[in-house]
């Protein structure tokens, strides 16, 4: 059996997505910004599907700007807003230890250009508090940039009361929602958001597209300078049949979220019960605020890339936020910023699932895994000291 | 990153895995806040190691060479496993990734240590300077 169960790195791109790009690159071939009936039809193309993400999260058109991904809308608004206000004196960002890198090695430039950084805590159940954002703001606070959904552990966070308490102070609010648009409701007018970054295939559109919804009035500066594409703001011919896919891939997220939601609690649900039967088991996170198909856990005396391996040679497709797995000594930030010791931390799972899978997939994993877990602990000598500990 | 076959194929089916309660030298390197501790049970006869069998906690690379350092040992003579160098063991890999090789100079420390153990059980006298290595922080 093959099972893909990594769907927070990526997603397979769905049919409807691919059906609605394929004439993109063979019909409506046209340059967006060219006269002619083929460029005009391009640029119908880009335009309703401008329409449709907007809608898809309650945004006004002319406030979604398309962009090359994630990480690229991360940057944009984040040094645009931190540029932008520093004119006005204001230095100062809050965003918590836990982002993704997009946002906390961009946080870091700012920080060596003279930004005054501040990194919330996340507690053990990986949520930011209301109430640090409110006791963090500060006369020269800049920006609040809080993530949506966290990539690694699946916390939903409180972003509607961020948002609230931001409004009410009259700062900026950009949100990374880069895991939770297209999987749980988001509405940039009721979560009072400012700025929120996207990205197409994380829900079923292809890689390479994404995008940043900016509230208007906020004056970014450019990120591209060149052609009037994206009004002005960023410059350079439209990737149309990314854009194109990217929009009818949420549309079907969207129309599908609540069935999905049902299924992938459930299937979630049935890994977590068969998950912490397993010895020296936990599920990082909150087990209520979190994505519908997220799974975390670490396993005790396991390292996670060995775990990762041995579970691909099976068939199963997962992810790890051990060291070895991020190239660097360190395991995951995001681990580490829930109190995680070390080793607790290298021993980490990531299961993320999307509506594809079954709960027959759900069942070989967790028939597959306990053995996997046996087989490396029985070759660890740090499981070896952990049993000894337990019989002192 | 990506692992070369001879890695992927000691890591899936590693060679040497175990303990031997008779162990006349046991050395262990690494820590568990770096993710991989590596732990070397070695028998020898008249300076010859007549067998080997270890214990790893850590990531693909860590498995894969302790596997075949372990191979590369067994049935040498004491004085040629202390030669044997993390590059010879990445070598018989056909390589590991970069951020990797640290992972392999644990299989070189873990036969030092187990080596060390057994001249010191034994009283027998060695050059300290060759056992020089930093166990707890091999990175």
């Amino acid at each position: 059996m093959k099972v893909y169960a990594d769907n927070a790195a990526t997603t397979k791109i769905s049919k409807k997505a691919l059906d609605a790009m394929m004439p993109c690159f063979e019909i409506t071939y046209g340059n967006p910004s060219s006269l002619h009936s083929v460029g005009q039809d391009a640029f119908h193309a880009v335009r309703d599907a401008r329409n449709t993400i907007a809608e898809c999260i309650n945004a006004d058109a002319d406030d979604v700007y398309f962009s090359s991904g994630g990480s690229e809308s991360d940057n944009w608004a984040i040094k645009g807003a931190a540029y932008l206000m520093a004119k006005k004196g204001k230095k100062h960002i809050i965003s918590s230890k836990f982002e993704h890198h997009a946002v906390l090695h961009t946080l870091n430039v700012l920080e060596k250009e003279g930004f005054e950084i501040t990194l919330l805590d996340v507690y053990e159940n990986g949520l930011v508090k209301v109430e640090d954002v409110k006791n963090a703001i500060k006369d020269d606070t800049a920006l609040v940039t809080i993530m949506y959904a966290n990539n690694e552990i699946g916390t939903v966070q409180p972003i509607r009361e961020i948002g609230a308490v931001c409004r009410e102070k009259s700062v900026l609010f950009h949100t990374d929602a880069v895991q939770a648009v297209g999987h749980v409701p988001v509405d940039v007018k009721a979560d009072n958001i400012d700025m929120m970054s996207f990205s197409g295939h994380k829900f079923h559109g292809p890689k390479g597209v994404g995008g940043l919804y900016c509230k208007k009035g906020i004056r970014l500066p450019n990120l591209i300078e060149g052609g009037a594409q994206e009004k002005n703001r960023r410059a350079g011919t439209e990737n149309v049949p990314a854009i194109v896919g990217m929009a009818a891939a949420l549309k079907d997220a969207c129309n599908n979220m609540e069935e999905n939601t049902k299924k992938l609690i459930a299937m979630r649900e049935q890994l977590i019960e068969g998950i912490l039967k397993i010895d020296l088991s936990r599920i990082n996170g909150d087990r209520e605020h979190r994505l519908p198909g997220n799974v975390s856990a670490c396993f005790e005396g396991v390292e996670g890339e060995s775990l990762l391996l041995y579970l691909d040679l099976m068939g199963i497709s997962a992810s790890s936020g051990s060291a070895c797995t991020s190239g660097s000594l360190d395991p995951s930030h995001v681990l580490l910023s829930i109190g995680l010791p070390h080793e607790v931390a290298h021993g980490s799972l990531r299961l993320s699932l999307c509506e594809d899978n079954t709960p027959e997939e759900m069942e070989y994993i967790l028939e597959k895994l306990p053995p996997i877990i046996d087989r490396l602990r029985d070759m660890s000598p740090l499981w070896e000291k952990i049993q000894k500990e337990r019989t002192k | 990153m990506e692992y070369s076959e001879k890695v992927m194929e000691h890591f899936t089916n590693p060679h040497n895995v175990g303990k031997l309660d008779d162990a006349d030298g046991v050395g262990e390197v690494g820590n568990a806040k770096c993710g991989d501790i590596m732990k070397m049970y070695l028998k020898i006869e008249n300076d010859i190691i007549t067998d080997v069998k270890f214990n790893t906690y850590g990531c693909a690379s860590a498995i894969a060479t302790s596997s075949i350092a372990t191979d590369m040992i067994k049935g040498q003579p004491l004085s040629e496993a202390l030669k044997l160098t993390n590059k010879a063991v990445v070598e018989a890999l056909d390589g590991l990734p970069a951020v990797k090789i640290h992972c392999s100079v644990l299989a070189e420390q873990a036969i030092k240590a187990a080596v060390k153990d057994y001249y010191e059980k034994n009283g027998i006298e060695y050059n300290a300077d060759e056992f020089k290595f930093d166990e707890d922080h091999h990175h």
